[in-house]
């Protein structure tokens, strides 16, 4: 049976005795407290083991708090590269006091533990090594500046963790000089900090080896970048040519605006002049957010906005107007868990059908689902292309985990593509058009009609956009045909869209049993089907990429006798929409693996569902 | 006027029309079209760089009834002011011209109607107030005065919103107030509302026949024809026309506009300084106290930076921009991914 999330070591079962140590595969949990500075030790640590060439994951599990509440960082090193959360932890840095039996239950039989000095060890877990370390002292003593105290009192641990798993001095080196780039002169002080640490390892631990080691490996991480998807989506807005942008903030969105903000002072603003090729706008609220973009796109920019669930549902309004007046207009949705303000620093796939359908009346979107942070990078690009091209909104989801996470990436490709701008009129073709032309009109068959941007001199280039009931000349009217004809051409183009959104990716291998996941689920599901196929129940897999869903999806679901359909929801909410579009036959052959407790979905959670379930099929 | 007139663009008055109106016969709202009509023309704004928004309501239909060949939004409910702001950073080329009511920026759109005046936002930005949601059958706006009478008897006993005191609260650069039945008045601030490079708000008071034009309505023509009290008579004299004043020294304040039109302020009842912000709120709230709306220029500044200005926008349409003006180099992005390993 694989190991069940949140199962405890047995408080019975003996000592673990070191044989042979684990090498670069095991996972790191730093309990600090919010506000005090962990966050630079942790990001040091992440990339003095990636500088060793071994791929890292670090996950942020923070509070919705500024200073004072508890907050994890979970570093998972895996020789593998499995990015997914894993629900054991095998070494755990213990700095908060409030937290701390807790997190000691947390640990694996065997693991190992480096904790302030003052927390009581004795009586608490006999199956873990303890590491006690004066923190409060060796900051006292060790540490001359009283202004950074408490911070790099932080690099003390690091420098014992360095010692305990083997991380090379020079790769610590390396580690605080990409964290702190862009202050040089903080250097010395965090390596004189992290020596600290790594001293104290030397004299009392040195000749205790725990149960795990890290070891270089040459070129094992070569070429490859460590990103968020935040950052990767805001690149993709300037490469994808955004500019206008209007946002207000809100977790765990906001690092998007701000990265993009960013990226437009270093490409997008003249040195000399200062003058700028890009509008970033923090406006009043979500509403106005979301009208400032779609006041743009309507004006003839690539424009966007970026929230999160609060925002998306105060969005819906501005949406459905979107959709039915034909703007285009980007919304990137960083899922955290709802409803409501529900928690807001948590990760969650929530918003996929209201996302999918948000508006009043009949409504329906193209949704893009990036599944990795290139994939941020990539589909913020097409999105525009798409919005432009289809002329409506295109919602891009992402989540906390893969928003606001590091995640290794292979470096992203500079785009070779011209912007699609879509079916815009130009002065020359309406004087070919001799004027007449028709905003709403299905010419070419595909429900996609043509456009004209505000400010084109042509006297037959303006028209009349309204949220209202229009006619193909974009006139008012009541007409029930005129109605009806109009939200055909809509599905019509919607249906269209099927196979110009980014298609699924399918990895099959003849396997009678299928898993289909969309977006941060990926990498539970990449390691999951690894260990099934060791226990022998190998998983075909179709990662869906885009709603609405393409016509391989229906392919994928027909070759298969199960299907399972797992995400980070209660409701199971792409098994609703896939119910509803595929054929009953095939609606027949899913199953459902939700998982929705803030965290991310880590691969346990989905192959021992999975297995349990199949247990009772076969 | 002779059928060959003509505006210093070569266009006729027709180009400035819109569609036939859908409002009630004798709606101030339909006046205010005719002299946004007359201003437009006057100042030969060319039709296609006209947008026109709107939100939702009997005014926010008016946009259709002037300039038929410029662009034309109608949105939601008091959402105008983020469209046009999105609208006018896309492409600053565009005479944004946004119409509202009552409802749309005292009630629903009170905040977007604040922030965009905060904004500086280039744009004219109207009210066609009526006090009453007249769509929906007559109920009361927040702009309806305490006391007013509703037509099936209901009285107010709400404070009201006055948009000219909320502009003048969060800095707007350009308040006025009108009456939609004062073509001698509104025309010329219409059109220095136009040339204002920044948010110009006018509140133009306009009786809505069906539901508000009774006695005990304070928004009734025989209500604000007893009880206007114009600051300034005035005349507007754009860079591109020549116009003679009729006026006497002593009597004329002189206001240079952003774009080198000058307003000519002929003051009547008081001696009110535009450029006197304080001065402006005083008189709005003296004339509250007495029951009398206080119509004309209550307050300009043309030296405030609109928005696009101040974040430092490119003056070519942002729309415009392609590839090579918004990707970074092949280099720049390289360089990029390095520090990112």
């Amino acid at each position: 049976m694989l190991p069940q999330r949140g199962d405890l070591p047995s408080p019975t079962a003996p000592p673990w005795k070191p044989v042979d140590p684990i090498v670069n595969d095991l996972t790191i949990l730093a309990a600090t407290v919010n506000g005090s500075g962990s966050q630079s030790a942790n990001l040091v640590l992440t990339r003095a083991i990636f500088s060793m060439g071994i791929p890292v994951a670090p996950k942020n599990v923070f509070p919705s708090n500024i200073e004072g509440l508890p907050t994890w960082y979970d570093l998972r090193v895996s020789a593998r590269g499995y990015q997914a959360r894993r629900a054991q932890h095998d070494l755990l840095i213990a700095r908060n006091p409030q937290t701390w039996t807790h997190d000691l239950a947390a640990v694996v039989a065997g693991g190992a533990v480096v904790h302030d000095d003052v927390f009581l060890a004795s009586g608490v877990r006999e199956d873990v090594e303890y590491f006690p370390v004066p923190f409060g002292r060796l900051g006292k003593t060790r540490i001359a500046s009283d202004s950074l105290r408490k911070q790099l009192t932080n690099m003390i641990y690091v420098g014992v963790v360095a010692g305990l798993l083997g991380i090379p001095f020079d790769n610590l080196v390396t580690g605080i000089e990409r964290t702190l780039a862009t202050k040089p002169k903080a250097w010395p002080v965090n390596i004189d900090a992290v020596r600290v640490g790594y001293g104290y390892w030397e004299e009392n631990f040195s000749d205790r080896p725990i149960s795990h080691v890290l070891r270089p490996v040459v070129g094992g991480t070569d070429g490859l970048i460590l990103v968020d998807g935040n950052q990767a989506a805001a690149l993709g807005c300037v490469m994808g040519g955004c500019t206008v942008a209007a946002w207000y903030p809100i977790t765990p969105s906001s690092s998007l605006c701000e990265s993009l903000t960013g990226y437009a002072d270093r490409f997008r603003t003249d040195p000399e002049t200062g003058e700028r090729r890009i509008a970033i706008v923090q406006a009043e609220d979500e509403l106005a957010a979301a009208g400032m973009a779609i006041g743009a796109g309507w004006a003839g920019a690539r424009a966007m906005t970026a929230t999160s669930g609060p925002g998306i549902s105060l969005m819906a309004e501005f949406a459905g107007l979107a959709y039915y007046a034909e703007v285009p207009v980007v919304v990137f949705d960083i899922q955290r868990l709802g409803p409501s303000t529900g928690l807001p620093t948590r990760t969650s796939q929530g918003d996929l059908g209201f996302a999918y359908r948000l508006g009043h009346g009949d409504t329906r979107h193209l949704v893009l689902l990036p599944g990795t942070a290139e994939e941020c990078y990539e589909f913020a690009q097409r999105a525009f292309d798409l919005a432009d091209r289809f002329q409506t909104p295109v919602l891009v989801l992402s989540d906390l985990d893969l928003g606001m996470n590091l995640w290794m990436s292979r470096p992203f490709d500079y785009p070779e593509a011209p912007f699609d701008r879509g079916k815009v009129l130009t002065v020359d073709d309406l004087e070919r058009l001799e004027g007449d032309w028709a905003r709403y009109r299905d010419v070419d068959g595909d429900g996609i009609p043509y456009r004209t941007w505000p400010g084109t001199p042509h006297p037959n280039a303006g028209y009349f956009t309204r949220g209202s009931g229009h006619d193909d000349r974009a006139r008012y009217t009541e007409s029930p045909e005129a109605y009806q004809a109009n939200m055909d051409r809509l599905a019509r183009k919607h249906r269209g869209a099927r196979t110009a959104v980014p298609g699924p990716v399918t990895v099959s291998g003849g396997s009678a049993l299928g898993l289909i996941a969309f977006g941060s689920t990926h990498h539970a599901v990449v390691e999951a089907r690894d260990e099934l196929a060791a226990r022998g129940l190998p998983v075909d897999y179709l990662r869906l990429r885009a709603l609405p869903i393409a016509p391989e999806v229906a392919d994928f679901v027909a070759a298969h006798e199960r299907v399972y359909v797992v995400e980070q929801n209660r409701d199971g909410q792409l098994l609703e929409i896939l119910s509803e579009e595929l054929p009953a036959e095939l609606v027949a052959r899913l199953r459902s693996i939700r998982h929705y407790d803030g965290q991310p979905i880590a691969a346990a959670a989905v192959a021992a569902p999975l297995l349990a379930l199949e247990a009772v099929c076969v | 006027m002779s059928a060959l007139a003509v505006n210093r663009i070569g266009l006729a008055r027709e180009a400035y029309k819109g569609g036939p109106s859908t409002l009630c016969a004798g709606c101030g709202h339909n006046s205010i079209t005719n002299h946004i009509i007359k201003a437009l023309y006057d100042l030969g704004v060319e039709p296609h760089r006209l947008a026109k928004l709107s939100g939702i309501g009997c005014s926010s239909k008016t946009p259709a009834y002037f300039v038929e060949q410029a662009h034309g939004f109608n949105g939601l409910h008091g959402r105008m002011p983020a469209l046009a702001t999105g609208a006018g950073l896309a492409n600053r080329e565009l005479v944004v011209l946004g119409v509202s009511g009552d409802g749309d920026s005292a009630s629903i759109g009170l905040g977007q109607f604040m922030h965009l005046m905060r904004r500086n936002v280039d744009c004219t930005y109207i009210i066609e107030d009526n006090g009453t949601y007249g769509l929906t059958k007559g109920q009361f706006s927040a702009t309806a005065d305490v006391d007013s009478v509703h037509k099936k008897g209901a009285v107010n006993h709400y404070q009201p919103i006055d948009p000219c005191a909320v502009a003048l609260s969060v800095g707007s650069t350009f308040v006025a107030r009108s009456f939609s039945g004062d073509g001698k008045q509104l025309v010329p601030l219409l059109k220095a509302a136009v040339a204002h490079r920044g948010t110009a708000v006018l509140d133009i008071i306009s009786p809505c026949v069906t539901f508000n034009d009774h006695d005990g309505s304070t928004r009734s023509y025989s209500w604000v024809k007893d009880n206007d009290e114009g600051i300034h008579d005035l005349s507007f004299i754009p860079y591109f026309e020549e116009i003679r004043v009729e006026y006497e020294a002593g009597e004329v304040k002189e206001v240079d506009l952003y774009d080198g039109s000058t307003l000519v302020l002929r003051k009547l009842s008081e001696d009110h300084d535009p450029t006197d912000r304080l001065a402006a709120m005083r008189l709005l709230e003296e004339s509250r106290t007495r029951g009398q709306l206080l119509t004309g220029l209550l307050y300009v500044d043309e030296h405030a930076e609109d928005f696009a200005t101040r974040e430092r926008l490119a003056e070519q349409p942002l729309r415009d921009l392609g590839e090579a003006d918004l990707r970074p180099a092949r280099e720049q992005f390289a360089s990029l991914m390095r520090e990112l390993m």
